[in-house]
């Protein structure tokens, strides 16, 4: 091999027989900027080593500047495939610092949302999963539905992919009927589509071969590389963020936590797969739930927490409570108690945790997200280590890694 | 038994005596200041006990808090214990001109990359860590960026406005 790339080795040397390959930044297959530096054997990996940070964007030190409204922006941009999620964790966060009780009707629309979030990520996931196996059929499918739920979020606040949904204490307006109706729309259509889409990949020959028995890893393995989200579920804990600590009254729903056994790819689709069913019934649930509002309560939309929510415009016009506080909130000088919490949501990919700091400032004196997927690719090597290198693309798009929630 | 703060602060000073300062339990979750020199070997033994079992690293950042005069630069870490439900946070402080603490990867894997983003924003050392370099920002940046010595841009510059584009 020396003689054919004239290199003239020195005398007794061992040559370099691996081949070093560089996948990424911007490689089609990696869904996102990733590099991975690839040492083959062959076709085996015998050693990764990864970079990250392309899209870094100092988001904890822009948030140390804005007042807590304007961070719900930042959160957005982490995990940008389920962002409501993000933004109700978000906003769950500063009404646990300001000790703000959102009434059951605003929790139930945030399940409504976060449980639609949910599914478009499990969606996206799994259908990429496919593409990189080699199926681009069920991604273009699942992309109609992936369609409605944004014109759901379109219909709530107005955007689509970067939401900036809701408020500290609840939603800026009430949910549309047109919400509603699409809502309906998607709970009686979406089963049949879940149900075809899992027809495609579940028994399929090529798709199980390919991914049965890649990417994977042990419980105890996942556990101390801090795996959280479906894909610590897939190696058999049971621990989901909504069941362990309950947020935004997810105590008053009933649902199951899929686990898996292996923890491999496939399992990992499994899991997601089955992780939508619970999501539909409980969307199912929740939307019985606010149906069953009447009278005054079904108008309910957010919190009584006139220091912290927005006044309607109207009595900012002709009341003088609402004029100061429209006031404050907007120069961002509403008062904040110091104090230092923690709080963590289920995200689409884990376990999505604020630790915010308050000296009693306009802004968070620290504010630092717990991002679960920047936390559970430093796994990556170990998992693709031995592996071949197709096996390597769809071990990390089935570890669904965000890059704007990796990189913060 | 089911977990509860006043046990685990129990076996703490049982365990360690008063060099465990600080307990506090803000918004219902144990928060314990830890002496730099012991942060291993409580964290060991709050992995390693049979009652206590924090054996998941939830999150690992730092604070700067640079009034604070010898001890600026203060490690929080988050431990979970999922078998009972309980989180519990350990503060570890250290002065900006030394700030050395030793490194929990041999514990949890998952406090590598943790690590390595908490010395990229804050300089913190990490004694024993096995690749302590940069991650997010690059290699070449000579500075701590989240300390609060290094202010944002100033919003109210004019020198960077465009008649096109704004700022």
């Amino acid at each position: 091999m020396s003689d054919h790339f004239n290199i003239k080795l020195p005398e007794g040397s061992i040559e370099k027989t691996t081949t070093t390959l560089n996948l990424g930044p911007t490689h089609p297959a990696t869904h996102g900027v990733f590099q991975n530096i690839l040492e083959l054997d062959g076709e085996r990996i015998v050693k990764s080593d990864s970079t990250v940070g392309y899209i870094h964007r100092a988001f904890e030190k822009i948030a140390e500047r804005r007042p807590l409204y304007q961070i719900t922006t930042l959160t957005d941009r982490l995990n940008y495939c389920s962002s409501p999620i993000n933004n109700m964790g978000w906003h769950l966060t500063c009404e646990k610092l300001l000790g703000v009780k959102t009434p059951k009707r605003v929790d139930y629309l945030r399940v409504i949302i976060m449980e639609l979030a949910r599914i478009s990520d499990h969606l996206i996931c799994n259908s990429i999963v496919g593409v990189d196996s080699g199926a681009y059929t069920g991604f273009l499918y699942v992309m109609q539905y992936r369609e409605l739920i944004y014109e759901i979020y379109e219909e709530v606040c107005g955007a689509r992919l970067t939401t900036n949904m809701g408020r500290i204490g609840g939603f800026e307006r009430n949910f549309s009927n047109a919400a509603f109706q699409k809502l309906e729309k998607f709970l009686k259509e979406y089963p049949i589509v879940q149900k075809e889409f899992e027809n495609l990949f579940s028994r399929n020959r090529i798709f199980i071969e390919r991914t049965k028995g890649t990417g994977a890893i042990s419980a105890d393995r996942a556990l101390n590389y801090g795996f959280t989200g479906p894909n610590l579920r897939a190696s058999g804990v049971d621990y989901d963020v909504r069941v362990h600590s309950p947020y935004a009254s997810y105590e008053d729903f009933d649902f199951s936590v899929p686990v898996g056994t292996t923890g491999d790819n496939y399992d990992r689709y499994q899991v997601r797969n089955e992780e939508i069913w619970q999501s539909l019934s409980i969307l199912n649930q929740a939307y019985k739930k606010v149906q069953e509002f009447k009278g005054a309560e079904a108008e309910v939309f957010h919190a009584d927490a006139p220091e912290y929510y927005l006044p309607e415009k109207k009595d900012v016009y002709t009341k003088m409570e609402a004029l100061i506080y429209h006031f404050k909130i907007v120069m961002g000088e509403a008062e904040i108690p110091a104090g230092e919490v923690y709080m963590s949501v289920e995200g689409g990919n884990g376990e999505l945790g604020f630790y915010l700091i308050s000296d009693g400032g306009r802004s968070p004196y620290r504010l630092h997200f717990r991002r679960p997927c920047f936390i559970y690719y430093q796994a990556y090597p170990e998992l693709v280590k031995g592996s071949m290198l197709s096996d390597a693309i769809i071990t990390m798009s089935s570890l669904n890694l965000i890059a704007g929630e990796m990189d913060a | 038994m089911a977990l509860t703060n006043e046990f685990i602060k129990s076996r703490l000073t049982e365990k360690f005596g008063p060099s465990i300062t600080g307990m506090e339990e803000p918004y219902g979750m144990l928060s314990v200041t830890v002496p730099r020199d012991l942060n291993l070997k409580v964290l060991n033994f709050l992995f390693d006990e049979p009652e206590l079992g924090f054996r998941f690293l939830t999150d690992l950042t730092a604070v700067h808090y640079p009034e604070r005069t010898g001890e600026e630069l203060c490690v929080v870490y988050h431990l979970h214990n999922l078998v009972e439900n309980i989180r519990i946070r350990l503060k570890v402080y250290a002065p900006v001109e030394k700030p050395d603490v030793y490194t929990a990867t041999g514990l949890f894997s998952g406090a590598n990359w943790m690590e390595r983003e908490t010395y990229d924003f804050f300089g913190i050392n990490f004694v024993g860590h096995p690749n302590l370099k940069r991650i997010l920002n690059v290699d070449e940046m000579d500075y701590f960026p989240l300390r609060k010595e290094f202010p944002l841009e100033d919003q109210t510059r004019i020198d960077k406005d465009d008649d096109m584009f704004g700022r």
